[in-house]
C-alpha cells in the first residue's frame, strides 16, 4: 500500500534528479543563446550599471539553484498528483501513470505555454510590458490547468458509456479545443528588437522547450521506477511473511 | 535475506490500489501550496511583485528563469 508521505519523499528525490539534470542540458544548450542575447543587448544599448551577480554566478551557482528548487517543488506536486491517479487510471500500473501524468502535466503546463508564450532571452522583452506578460502567461496557465481538469472530467463522466479508449480521446479533444480557442482569442506579444538573431531566438526557445522536456520526462520515468520498485519489494515481503 | 534476491520477483497487485481522497488531501494540498511559494520565487519574484528589496533574487536565478520559460524584463 502506497502512503502520500513515502510518494512525497520520492517525488522531491526524483524532483532534485530532474533539477540536476535540466541544469546540465541548459547550461550546455541554453548559456550560449543567452550570451549571445547579453552580447546584443550591450552592442545596442547604453552601458548600463553592472549586475549585482556576475555571469559566471548566474550561469552556474544561479541557473543551478533555480533548476533545483523548481525541481524539487514541481516533483512535489507531481507525486501528489500521481497519488490521486494511482490506481484510478483502469489497471495502468505504476510506471505507465507516471508517465501519463508527467506527459499530462509537459504538455498543460509547458508544452501549451510555451506554444503562445514561448520563452525570451535577455534583451528581446520590454520593461514597461512585464506585468502584462506575467499576466498573460500565468492566465493561459491557469486556462491550461482547468482545460486538463475539464478533459479528465469529461473522460470520468463518458468512460462507462464510451470504454476508456473513446472517452480519453473525448477529454483529449475537449482539452485541444480549449487551448485553441484561447490561443486564437489572447493577444499575441511581439516585441523582438530590429536585428536580433533569429537563429539564437530559436535556438534559446529551443533550449527552453528542451529544458522542460528534460525535467518532465525525469520525472515520469523516475518516480514511475520508483514507486514500481518499492511496490515489487513490498509484494515479496508480504509473499514470503 | 538470500531467499528474497534469489526468488523470482512476483509482479505488484493486478489491480492497482487508490489512495483514500480522505488520506490525500491535506497532502495535496500543503504540498500545492509549498509548491506554488517555490515556483513564486524561482519565477517571478522581484519581476512584477517585490516581496524582497533590491534584485539579488532577481539576478542571481535570472538565467534559470529565463530557460525556464518565465516571462523575464
Amino acid at each position: 500500500m502506497l502512503s502520500p508521505r513515502s510518494l512525497l519523499i520520492r517525488g522531491m528525490l526524483v524532483g532534485l534528479a530532474a533539477g540536476v539534470l535540466a541544469f546540465v542540458f541548459a547550461y550546455l544548450v541554453g548559456e550560449g543563446p543567452i550570451d549571445a542575447a547579453i552580447a546584443f543587448e550591450e552592442a545596442h544599448s547604453p552601458p548600463g550599471e553592472p549586475g549585482s551577480v556576475t555571469r559566471t554566478v548566474q550561469s552556474t551557482v544561479g541557473l543551478l539553484t533555480a533548476t533545483l528548487i523548481y525541481g524539487v517543488a514541481l516533483g512535489g506536486i507531481f507525486s501528489m498528483v500521481f497519488a490521486a491517479a494511482y490506481g484510478r487510471l483502469g489497471r495502468l500500473g505504476p510506471r505507465a501513470t507516471a508517465a501519463l501524468v508527467a506527459l499530462a502535466g509537459f504538455v498543460t503546463v509547458a508544452f501549451v505555454p510555451w506554444l503562445k508564450y514561448p520563452a525570451n532571452p535577455p534583451a528581446t522583452g520590454s520593461e514597461d510590458s512585464i506585468g502584462r506578460r506575467t499576466s498573460l502567461y500565468f492566465l493561459l496557465l491557469v486556462i491550461a490547468l482547468a482545460a486538463l481538469a475539464l478533459a479528465v472530467y469529461i473522460g470520468r463522466a463518458r468512460v462507462g458509456r464510451l470504454g476508456l479508449w473513446n472517452a480519453s480521446i473525448l477529454g483529449a479533444g475537449a482539452f485541444v479545443a480549449v487551448v485553441v480557442v484561447a490561443h486564437v482569442l489572447l493577444p499575441t506579444i511581439e516585441e523582438i528588437p530590429e536585428g536580433f538573431s533569429p537563429l539564437v531566438l530559436w535556438n534559446f526557445r529551443l533550449a527552453s522547450l528542451g529544458t522542460q522536456v528534460v525535467v518532465w520526462t525525469t520525472l515520469g520515468l523516475g518516480l514511475g521506477a520508483l514507486v514500481e520498485r518499492t511496490l515489487r519489494r513490498e509484494a515479496v515481503l508480504t509473499a514470503s511473511a | 535475506m538470500s531467499s528474497i534476491s534469489s526468488s523470482a520477483t512476483p509482479s505488484p497487485a493486478v489491480q492497482p490500489v487508490a489512495i483514500p481522497w480522505r488520506a490525500l488531501q491535506p497532502w495535496l494540498l500543503f504540498g500545492a501550496v509549498l509548491a506554488i511559494a517555490l515556483l513564486y520565487f524561482v519565477g517571478t519574484e522581484q519581476g512584477v511583485f517585490h516581496l524582497i528589496g533590491g534584485s539579488g533574487v532577481h539576478e542571481f536565478v535570472h538565467d534559470g528563469r529565463h530557460l525556464l520559460g518565465f516571462p523575464c524584463h
